[in-house]
């Protein structure tokens, strides 16, 4: 059984239907892309797999656990769920190096010595070093994304998840941050992420998720989804993406 | 940043801006005083000049009163200091718990909730001296067991009542206007609810309203005054004592001196925090 396992889940805000009976899979070690226009649901999704929307319908299973279960143990769940926003992410008020260590601390325990020294290391190891101590409204764009995910890998989570976490990035950042979570793949993680860079897609996500209109339309190995799209909606969202995403001067170059 | 940073000499436009700057900085000093002196000057002189002047004078101003009230309305003010003193931390404990109760989505609370409501509506919605009146003179009216006589717990009370209306919709408003998405990252990495709002949330909402907040303890400073209504003696109270004995009202303008001289602080530090909040909204700090 796949490691990560959503089937048929369904949420909606009020009379919108959001999500209509969405299946996926994820296998441990994965990097899974979802893609699809905006407002197709991909946040919701990432969130709902996060606990932070309840679904309406439907089950999602970690590691063989029905996390949608009402008696789930939410910030149990949390601690092994990491997720990344697109901004807003840090914590204003704290330093780099606190935002890295308040979770390890007040959550899991560890001594702030402990959590200070492996949250020192972690943010080397992402050439934060320097940036300890200074407050995220010091910090670029493209740092401040590598802080968050510092942040969320301080947990120790099993799945990270990443909603657009480059979108409101120019393409130098871009490249940055996805470094990172190339990093991050070659260690093993299972990532799911939401994302509008398609060229990263194809580069690093083991299977494509294309979500349209709150359904999987198709998924599969991303040189299939991207390149032979079997669906015409999924054609016609890729070319639409393909045609704006070259007037972004190309990701590619910095990814290569 | 660059290496030969320590070997930078400033070009010698730089040279010029900056003495340019430099005179701009005086001149501006000098039109600042130069007009403050005119304009006082002629207010003092528009004001010495009325023909009702010396009645005034003799009235509010006489030196011998002033010397002679100075003493008892400073005792006395130290009364107001420790209303003030105390009342603010009780103010801040009040304001604290009804604003996290309102914002907190948790059932449980739903009695407690309404109830805050109701206190916000009501208290905000009473003159703070009818809050007075109606501590002082109610509360030991009601003859109930525990009930403290001393005027001074009694206003601190009436005082703590009252202002914590206001500062709890203040601290509310400040819990609210936190980004939802760090409510968000806090519980995304397993804090629970009361340590997200105790760790992330509160820290910034405080800083964003620290202004507004201060703002409400000015005001509470001088608004100790208003406890002289149910007879407890301090500055206002004293010096009406000296002022009904002597038909002179010098010592109310004693007292006024202590109230602005006491706000002066904290009125400065809210300019400040102000100017800050600004500017690190701007992004230049
Ligand atoms: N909290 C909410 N309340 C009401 N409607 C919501 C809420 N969150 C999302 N929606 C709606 O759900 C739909 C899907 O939103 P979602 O954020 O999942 O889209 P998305 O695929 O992530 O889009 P984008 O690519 O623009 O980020 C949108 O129509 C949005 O208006
Ligand atoms: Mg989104």
């Amino acid at each position: 059984m796949a490691f990560l396992s959503v089937r048929q889940v369904r949420k909606r805000f009020g009379t919108n239907d959001v999500l209509r009976g969405v299946d996926l899979e994820v296998e441990a070690h994965e990097v899974v892309c979802l893609i699809g226009a905006s407002g197709s649901g991909k946040s919701t999704l990432l969130r709902c797999l996060n606990l932070l929307e309840t679904v309406d319908d439907g089950v999602i299973e970690l590691d063989g656990v029905e996390i949608t279960d009402p008696q789930a143990a939410v910030d149990a769940v949390r601690r092994d769920v990491g997720i990344v926003f697109q901004a807003y992410n840090l914590f204003p008020h704290l330093s780099v190096l606190d935002n890295v260590a308040l979770a390890p601390r007040k959550v899991r325990g560890t001594p702030r010595r402990d959590a200070e020294r492996a949250g020192t290391e972690l943010l080397g190891r992402f050439g934060l070093t320097d940036k300890a101590d200074a407050h995220p409204d010091a910090l670029s764009g493209g740092q401040q994304q590598r802080v968050a995910l510092v942040r969320a890998l301080a947990m120790r989570p099993r799945v990270l998840l990443l909603d657009e976490v480059t979108s409101a990035l120019d393409p130098l950042l871009v490249g940055e941050v996805l470094e990172a979570v190339r990093d991050l793949k070659r260690e093993g993680l299972t990532i799911v992420m939401a994302t509008h860079e398609m060229s990263f897609a194809r580069e690093v996500a083991d299977h494509v998720v294309f979500l349209d209109d709150g359904l999987v339309v198709e998924s599969g190995p991303a040189e299939e989804v991207l390149t032979t799209p079997s669906d015409p909606r999924t054609a016609a969202f890729l070319a639409r993406s393909l045609r704006t995403g070259e007037k972004r001067s190309g990701f590619g170059t910095i990814a290569g | 940043m660059t290496d030969n940073a320590g070997a930078w000499v400033p070009s010698a436009r730089q040279v010029e801006r900056d003495r340019y700057r430099r005179r701009r900085t005086r001149r501006r000093g000098l039109v600042a005083a130069a007009s403050t002196v005119v304009v006082l000057g002629v207010l003092v002189i528009a004001v010495v000049s009325a023909p009702g002047w010396d009645r005034v004078q003799q009235t509010y101003f006489d030196p011998a009163m002033a010397r002679e009230s100075v003493g008892p309305v400073a005792e006395a003010f130290v009364t107001n200091v420790e209303l003030f003193l105390i009342a603010e931390v009780m103010i801040l404990a009040l304001a604290l718990v009804v604003a996290v109760i309102r914002v907190a989505p948790v059932p449980a609370l739903m009695p407690l909730k309404i109830l805050a409501t109701v206190y916000t509506d009501v208290l905000r919605g009473t003159p703070t001296i009818l809050v007075i009146l109606l501590v002082g003179f109610g509360l030991p009216a009601l003859q109930l067991q525990g009930v403290p006589e001393s005027r001074f717990v009694l206003g601190l009370i009436a005082l703590t009542l009252s202002y914590g209306a206001y500062v709890a919709e203040v601290l509310r408003a400040g819990i609210l206007s936190v980004h939802p998405t760090q409510w968000a990252s806090g519980r995304s990495l397993g804090l629970s609810y009361a340590t997200t709002l105790r760790l992330v949330v509160l820290p910034q909402a405080v800083r964003r309203v620290a202004p507004p907040l201060l703002n409400d303890f000015v005001s509470l400073q001088k608004d100790t005054a208003l406890v002289s209504a149910i007879g407890l003696v301090e500055a206002l109270r004293a010096a009406q004592v000296i002022t009904q004995r002597n038909f002179n009202f010098t010592p109310y303008v004693v007292a006024a001196v202590f109230f602005i001289v006491a706000t002066i602080p904290l009125a400065r530090l809210t300019d400040w925090l102000s100017l800050r909040a600004a500017r690190r909204d701007s992004g230049a700090a």
